[in-house]
Order: structure tokens, then C-alpha cells, then sequence
């Protein structure tokens, strides 16, 4: 049992610290990124990832990591070589292209660059040249902030309805629970494609972008609600909050210094659980084309790219932004199982 | 258990074998065939051909999208045809022709002896039927429009059971090209339907086979809804290969439905089809790559007739409530501002990015592939984003802030572009363009909407700024071209239904427009002509993008596979294709 708490709270640790350097790394996008997201290079189109090297064509071992140029084969089409002739040592803290960081602190220092002309693409470049790993970085700042802002509308949404639904019971309870499973069984993403058919089509980009939150959220909060619900539902009946309503206490008193701690467990692990979905949700809008338009990148647009059957046959490193949601969404989940597992210890 | 396998193969086969199509009718007396040049193959095998979706109907008179177009090309013929290789027009059901000398009145003999797909014979009446169906306003029948020349409708009279007399309002340069693609219909088959009124229920996809006839190389055998549409030979067809074997070789052909362009090239890539036509630059390279492992040869055919183009909205807005877009016209309209965006866009990357090298950049309306028409004194500015600036400076633009480009009036200029969300090579262009006009300061939106959408905004509500579409690809001749250039022409897309040239040069284009379509003189027309596409050049109504190449496929075992640019670039020939011997059908051999 103890073994068990230990190895469940190890993971909790892991999952968190690299969920916690993730977000980061994607907060500061314009700081770890070598490039602009949509800055387009027309000579280098679908470049596979540029390989990082120690030891160069003579044998010679470097400490500082190096990059050969990446040139166009004669003769060929999106293939490449490396031109073997120059090394070009990768750069830390190098000045280059301007950005804002959280929209206000303009800075030209980028984590990492190469000297030109060569580039460095950690994760190569799609059809217009643009660096992937630039693009895979900016665009979790959209994917990410939408699940994240997303979860919060549900939570605070949830937390409402189950509140009163739990507190007052009786026929608000009924009513906001039948509500609720309607919400359950509604097909959510059919609904999301209705929602976005009803839609003006000339919004900016910012407009969508909260519309698209605003929808993913507002649909979800039947679950969070319930689960509330049935917290609120049996803490009321403690003989402690009795005793508080019997020395005069106001409902939101009790409700707040009594109730609501209950929930905190709950709402947490449904908050790990929640983010990851709603992630999803917002790829898969923006993969059937109903999310941010060109050149902003997310992650359900850079997957967008792989439903062309040449792109999907033929450049491997497209798939990258899959690979960043598959470790996100493992990374929420885990914290999900350890805050249930001890939630269920009663350690929480 | 294998034993019977094998039985129930033998079995199959069996079947097969009984199904299989009528022997072609060694040629009789009397009967006037065209001899083909081609060289000389064998009878046999099945051609699968993978068409993107199902025809519609197999009426040649009121079919109007690409794929019932298609289908019935095979099963019928035309009188005088362009022959897709040359682009010359070449004989057909009409052994010869004579033109009056005003050019007004066209005598055509027909071949002797010929008959139709059932057995019946072909003569004057089926073709005066033919085009009276054509003609007639009720059937809103598509070729009607190329039939009425001056306004009025072509004059169709039989002199004796195998002449018939065609008399055109006023001369029509490169007149017998409009026979071309108009099927012969049989009069004994559909006279009752048409005099019933019910000529347009006619020849669905479920009417018996019997019930329908052609003079083409391939009649009606099977419709499996859903899945495919079945040919088989013509027994009685025209032509002839120089050895006197009556075409055409091929047993069957079978039209697979199977959907989109990726699913067309995954059908191709497993060998379930035998060729592939309007391929994509990207997924020709990914055929490419694997082509002689997989016996296939892919052909790049140099560029097509199409052209796209970017298009501002010039429409008269006064009547619509769109008071933001036409405040915005002011821009749109100066040529300066069209010039500047015309400059800056990089047509090289468009090639290199959208078409994969697979392509040509455009400065005017008709492609490099077009050598008898393309106006080769157009000039070809190279991209400059400085020129674009100095252009929009003298127009009154400026520059604000974070290189943010603004008009005389201090508003920032920001439109948005409308494309099709079925094309993804405009889409991609579009992307281009943006990245482009960023340079000039612009704020440009792209906004992708399903097809229908598109048109009903550049056609009808008018509700768009900018739009990237593209047009032409019919024929080589200007003349199927007039409606886009005139000024009250259907396709005159920046500007629709102006009832008079809004402005100067739109009237020039309308007159000389009209001057080469009575020319007769190749020579006189081509001048006429060059002078249209340098007004076009010079006031930009659209911003000339690119064409894209002809990229087809075929299995190397298909012989006399001789694809052109114009539609239908790999069946035109249908009739002279073969399997090599020793290779067989592979479709044949599957089934």
C-alpha cells in the first residue's frame, strides 16, 4: 500500500515537472523558437529535420554541437542534402527575428539559432518552408490555452449548477439534472459543426479563437456538475454542517467553509482529465478546417497537412504534432490517475 | 476445400468467357469506315478507368457535369471532331465538309453505311433530330449557347438521306469547330420520348442498355450503382486500324466510382484501374517514385489551357447592402493597386510550391501550351516588391507604423480572399499571395468555403472582395472564351451584368472581340486576338496566376496511350488502345 502511494506519488512528481517545463517552453514560444511561426522560406519547402552533430566529416570531435546546411539535390524535388563542406555550430542566446512574449515583452534573443544561411529545423519544414518546431510551439500556445481556458468554463460552470443542484435539492435538483443529461447525450461534436455552420465567416482570429473556447467549454460542464452534486449532496447532511446552520450561519457560510473543500479533489482531477479532451476537441475542429485560418498555426491545423495522401506517404516529420499531443494528453492523464488514486487514500 | 476454390475459379471463368462482349462485325460493303493511323493491336482485355463520382445521366443532350460528360464521350460520336493531339478538327460521322464562301453555310456529306450501337442504321434524319434536341429551348440542353450564332439559332435542313446543310446567322470564325463533342442521337429510339414531352427522363443511368444507342467506340452493358459502370464494345463502330480490323480492341471499359483524388491514386497505385488522368504535382511525385517497380508510366504533358487567376470584386454595388466592401472597391479599382498586387506576387514560388515545378506562371489569359493563340509579345515582369511600393506610393498609399499600408483616407488596407475548399492548390495559393501582400503591407484574410458557396458569392450576392478561381481549359479557340471577355458576357466575373463597358478598354475588348469571332483569316483573327490579351495585360481585370501541367498515368502494358492536353486527355483515344501481348489485361486477368 505504502509502495504503491510512493510510486503513484513519483509519478505524480514526473508527469508534473514536464507538464510544467512543456508549458513553459510554449509560453515562451517566441524565446525557444528559432523562427517566426509564419515566416516562409520558398526555397526550402518539406525539409526533413536537421540532424545535430558532434563529430564532423573528418572525424574531429566538437564539443559545441554543430548543423550542416540542408541544400535542395540537383535535379529533384523536396529532396535533400547536407552540404558537408561548412559546419555551422549551434548558437545559444542568439539575436534574431523580434517577438512578444505574453503580448507585451518585446525581445530579439532566442534560446538557440545558426549563423546564416544556414537553419536549423528541429522538426523539418512543411509545404511553404515554415520550421515545424517553431510552428508546433506557437501552435500549442493556441491548442493549449484553448483546453486550458476551456476547462476553467467548464469547471466554474460545473461547480455552479452542482453547487445549488446539490444545496438546495429538491426541484432545482431535478431540473438542473435532467438539463444536464441532455447535455451528456448531446453528440458534442456535431453540435460544435452546428454552432460554427451558424457562424459569420469574416471573424479575426481572435474572435474564432474564443468562440471556439467558449463553445468547447460551455458544452461540457454536465459531467463536472454531477459529480459536484453528488459531494455537495452528502456533506450537507454532516452533522458539523447542521451544527453550523444551528448557530446561525448563512448558506454561503456554510457552503464556502464547509462544502466547497470537498469538491477541491474532484474538481482537480477532473481538471486534469478535462484539459487533454478539450485539447483534442480543438484539434479536431481545427483539423476539419473550422479553427484558426492560415498562417496561425495550431495543432489540429498542423495536423490538417497530413490529409493529403502525399504528404502523409511521404514526409514523416509532419506527424511531429501528434507526438506533442500524445505527451501532453500522457501527461494530464497521469496526473489524473495519481490525484484519483489518492484522492481515493483520502490524501487529498 | 482448395479443390473446390479452384472449381469454383474454373466455374467463374466459365461464365466469364460467356459474358463476354460481342466479336466486332468484320466490315461489309458499302460501308464508308475511317481508317486510323494508329498502330495496329489485337482484340481483348478490360480497361478500368477510376472516375472520381458517379455520372448523373447518360442523355448527351441535358448532361452537364464532368463525369456523365465522360461516359457518354465513349458511347457516342460527334460529325466533325477535334482531333485532341493536333487541335486540328479532323472528320467523323461527316466524311467531308464545305464551307460557303462567306462562311455562313456548311454542306456536310456523311458516311455511307454506318449504324448505330443496336444494329440500326445511322443517316440525316438522326442528325437533324440530333439537333433539334440541342436546339430546343425547353431541354435547357448546355450546347445550346454555342448553337446560336448573331442570335439566332443554327439553321439545320437534310438535302438527301446522307447531306445536311447547316445555315449560321452571320459568319462565325473556326465555325465546324463547334461540332465537336455533339452527340448523334438515335432519331428511332428517342423520337416517342420527345414527342411525349419526357425527353428529359430519358437515358438515366438505370434505362434498360437496349434502350440506349450510340455511334461511339463503347455501348451500355451495366450500371452497378455505387460501384461502377460497364462498356463494351461497339460492334458496328466507324473506324477501322489500317489492317481493316474494325476498332475498337479493347473488350470492355469500366468506369470505377471511387471518390476523391487521393482514393483515384491509392486505386491506380494497387493496379486496381489501368490509368489516371488530372493527377496532382504531389501525388504525381509519389507515384513517381516507385513507377518502375510498379509498371506504370506517368507523363507530364506540359502546361494545360487553364488559367487562375486572383479577381477584385469591381461589381456595381449601389443596389446590395455591402457598404464595407465597396468602400473598399476604391482601392480594387485603381489599376495602380492591381498592378502593385500583380508585381509582388511570386509566381516562381506558386510553381515551386503549389505544382511542384509541375506548372507555368501567367501574365495573361491564355497558356504557353496554346501555341496557336498565345501572344507571345506579352511581357513578363519579374517579381519586384519595390516597384509594387513605388506603384502603390504614386497611387497615394503610404506606410504606418509597423510597415502597415494605408490608403489616402488613413484606413489600413486589409480584404480578404475566398477560395474553394475543395481545391487545395488554390487554397495553398492564396497562402502564397498573403505571405506576399504582407510585404506590401497588407492585411490579407483567406477565407476557404465549400465550392458552392464561392460561386454563389462571385455570381450572385456578390459578398466578397477577392477571390482566387480559375477558367478556360475547354478548347484552344478563343471563341468559347467570349463570354468572359465581354462586357455582358456570363463569366465577365469582376464585373457581372454591366449593361454597357464600364469602362474604356472593356469596350475595345468587346469590339475587337467581336471583329475576330467574323474574321475568318487566321492571320487577321490572331491579331485581333493579341491585341485583346495586351488590353487584358495591361488593366489587369484579373491577376494572372498560373496553369497547372497535364499529369496523367497509364500502365505500361496499355499501347497507342497517347494523352493530350485537351479534355479528355487519356480517353480521347479510346478506341486505338490495347495490352501489350504477353502482358495481358491485368484487369482482365483479375476478373
Amino acid at each position: 500500500m505504502i509502495t504503491g502511494k510512493k510510486t503513484s506519488k513519483r509519478k505524480l512528481i514526473a508527469a508534473a515537472i514536464f507538464l510544467l517545463a512543456l508549458h513553459l517552453a510554449i509560453l515562451l514560444a517566441g524565446f525557444v523558437a528559432p523562427y517566426r511561426p509564419a515566416e516562409q522560406n520558398r526555397d526550402s519547402p518539406y525539409v526533413p529535420p536537421t540532424r545535430i552533430h558532434f563529430v564532423d566529416a573528418r572525424g574531429h570531435l566538437h564539443l559545441r554541437p554543430f548543423i550542416y546546411q540542408s541544400v535542395a539535390r540537383p535535379d529533384s524535388l523536396y529532396e535533400y542534402e547536407e552540404a558537408r563542406d561548412q559546419e555551422y555550430p549551434i548558437r545559444f542566446f542568439v539575436a534574431a527575428s523580434e517577438y512578444k512574449i505574453a503580448g507585451c515583452f518585446l525581445s530579439h534573443t532566442h534560446l538557440f539559432g545558426v549563423d546564416a544561411p544556414a537553419q536549423i529545423f528541429l522538426a523539418g519544414t512543411d509545404n511553404y518552408g515554415r520550421d515545424q518546431f517553431t510552428r508546433i510551439l506557437y501552435g500549442g500556445q493556441i491548442s493549449l490555452a484553448a483546453g486550458l481556458l476551456a476547462t476553467a468554463i467548464s469547471l466554474l460552470l460545473g461547480l455552479c449548477v452542482g453547487c445549488i443542484s446539490g444545496f438546495y435539492a429538491g426541484w432545482i435538483d431535478e431540473s438542473a439534472m435532467r438539463v444536464a443529461e441532455l447535455f451528456l447525450v448531446l453528440p458534442w461534436l456535431y453540435v460544435l459543426l452546428a454552432v460554427r455552420a451558424f457562424l459569420p465567416l469574416h471573424i479575426s482570429p481572435a474572435q474564432t479563437f474564443l468562440l471556439l473556447v467558449a463553445v468547447i467549454g460551455t458544452i461540457g460542464w454536465a459531467r463536472p456538475a454531477r459529480l459536484v452534486r453528488g459531494i455537495v449532496l452528502s456533506a450537507r447532511s454532516r452533522k458539523y454542517v447542521t451544527a453550523s446552520r444551528g448557530f446561525g450561519a448563512s448558506d454561503a457560510h456554510i457552503l464556502r467553509r464547509h462544502i466547497l473543500p470537498h469538491t477541491y479533489g474532484t474538481l482537480l482531477t477532473q481538471a486534469a482529465l478535462l484539459v487533454p479532451q478539450y485539447v483534442i476537441a480543438e484539434v479536431t475542429l481545427s483539423f476539419f478546417g473550422l479553427g484558426l485560418s492560415e498562417p496561425m498555426p495550431s495543432w489540429g491545423n498542423l495536423l490538417a497537412n497530413l490529409q493529403q495522401y502525399n504528404v502523409l506517404v511521404s514526409y514523416w516529420w509532419m506527424f511531429a504534432p501528434a507526438l506533442a499531443l500524445v505527451l501532453v494528453s500522457l501527461g494530464y492523464l497521469t496526473v489524473a490517475n495519481a490525484f484519483h488514486q489518492r484522492l481515493q487514500s483520502g490524501s487529498i | 476445400m482448395r479443390r473446390l476454390g479452384t472449381l469454383a475459379l474454373f466455374l467463374l471463368a466459365g461464365i466469364r468467357s460467356v459474358a463476354l462482349s460481342a466479336p466486332p462485325q468484320s466490315p461489309q460493303h458499302g460501308e464508308e469506315l475511317q481508317i486510323t493511323a494508329n498502330e495496329v493491336g489485337h482484340y481483348g482485355g478490360v480497361l478500368t478507368v477510376g472516375q472520381r463520382s458517379e455520372p448523373k445521366t447518360l442523355n448527351p443532350a441535358t448532361a452537364a457535369d464532368a463525369p456523365s460528360r465522360e461516359v457518354i464521350g465513349r458511347l457516342t460520336a460527334d460529325l466533325i471532331h477535334i482531333n485532341r493531339a493536333s487541335q486540328l478538327t479532323e472528320p467523323a460521322l461527316a466524311k467531308s465538309w464545305t464551307a460557303s464562301k462567306d462562311g455562313r453555310v456548311f454542306t456536310v456529306n456523311l458516311r455511307h453505311g454506318l449504324r448505330f450501337s443496336d444494329g440500326q442504321p445511322f443517316d440525316a434524319d438522326d442528325v437533324v433530330f440530333s439537333f433539334e434536341l440541342y436546339l430546343d429551348e425547353k431541354l435547357h440542353s448546355p450546347q445550346r449557347d454555342l448553337l446560336v450564332v448573331g442570335g439566332k439559332p443554327i439553321a439545320v435542313q437534310k438535302i438527301n438521306q446522307f447531306t445536311v446543310r447547316f445555315t449560321l446567322a452571320e459568319p462565325y470564325a473556326a465555325a465546324e469547330r463547334i461540332f465537336d463533342s455533339l452527340a448523334m442521337m438515335p432519331r428511332h429510339l428517342l423520337e416517342k420520348s420527345y414527342q411525349e414531352g419526357k425527353f428529359a427522363q430519358a437515358w438515366t443511368l438505370i434505362t434498360p442498355p437496349a434502350e440506349i444507342a450510340g455511334m461511339g467506340p463503347f455501348r451500355l452493358k451495366e450500371y452497378v450503382p455505387g460501384q461502377k459502370i460497364v462498356l463494351e464494345r461497339n460492334p458496328y463502330f466507324w473506324k477501322a486500324d489500317r489492317n481493316n480490323n474494325r476498332l475498337p480492341y479493347l473488350d470492355e471499359l469500366v468506369f470505377l466510382f471511387v471518390g476523391n483524388e487521393d482514393a483515384q491514386v491509392l486505386r491506380f497505385q494497387a493496379g486496381d484501374t489501368d490509368l489516371i488522368s488530372r493527377l496532382s504535382a504531389e501525388n504525381y511525385s509519389v507515384l513517381s517514385k516507385d513507377a518502375a517497380t510498379r509498371g506504370i508510366q506517368l507523363f507530364d504533358l506540359g502546361p494545360s489551357l487553364e488559367y487562375n487567376f486572383l479577381v477584385f470584386n469591381l461589381n456595381d454595388l449601389a443596389s446590395k447592402n455591402l457598404n464595407e466592401i465597396s468602400s473598399r472597391q476604391s482601392w480594387f479599382k485603381d489599376l495602380k493597386f492591381r498592378q502593385a498586387v500583380s508585381s509582388a506576387i511570386d509566381r516562381d514560388g506558386i510553381i515551386k510550391l503549389v505544382y511542384a515545378g509541375h506548372g507555368a506562371a501567367l501574365w495573361g489569359n491564355v497558356s504557353p501550351s496554346n501555341k496557336l493563340w498565345v501572344d507571345q509579345a506579352l511581357p513578363h515582369p519579374s517579381r519586384s516588391v519595390d516597384h509594387a511600393r513605388e506603384l502603390l506610393k504614386s497611387a497615394g498609399f503610404s506606410w504606418k507604423g509597423d510597415n502597415q499600408l494605408v490608403d489616402a483616407q488613413g484606413r489600413p488596407v486589409e480584404f480578404s480572399i475566398i477560395t474553394s475548399t475543395s481545391n487545395a492548390q488554390r487554397t495553398k495559393m492564396a497562402t502564397i499571395i498573403q505571405d506576399d501582400l504582407s510585404k506590401l503591407g497588407m492585411n490579407v484574410h483567406i477565407v476557404p468555403l465549400e465550392f458552392r458557396a464561392v460561386i454563389d458569392r462571385v455570381f450572385q450576392t456578390y459578398d466578397y472582395e477577392a477571390s482566387i478561381m480559375a477558367l478556360g481549359g475547354g478548347d484552344a479557340d478563343p471563341n468559347p472564351e467570349i463570354n468572359v471577355w465581354l462586357s455582358n458576357g456570363g463569366t465577365h466575373l469582376w464585373h457581372l451584368g454591366e449593361t454597357k463597358p464600364a469602362t474604356e478598354w472593356e469596350s475595345q475588348i468587346d469590339q475587337l472581340m467581336q471583329k475576330q469571332m467574323v474574321q475568318l483569316n487566321y492571320k487577321e483573327r490572331k491579331k485581333l486576338y493579341d491585341q485583346v490579351q495586351e488590353i487584358i495585360a495591361a488593366n489587369l481585370p484579373y491577376v494572372f496566376l498560373a496553369t497547372p501541367n497535364i499529369l496523367v498515368g497509364a500502365k505500361k502494358s496499355l499501347a497507342n496511350f497517347k494523352p493530350a492536353i485537351l479534355e479528355p486527355t487519356t480517353l480521347w483515344n479510346v478506341e486505338e488502345l490495347y495490352f501489350l501481348s504477353g502482358t495481358g489485361s491485368p484487369s482482365g486477368a483479375r476478373q
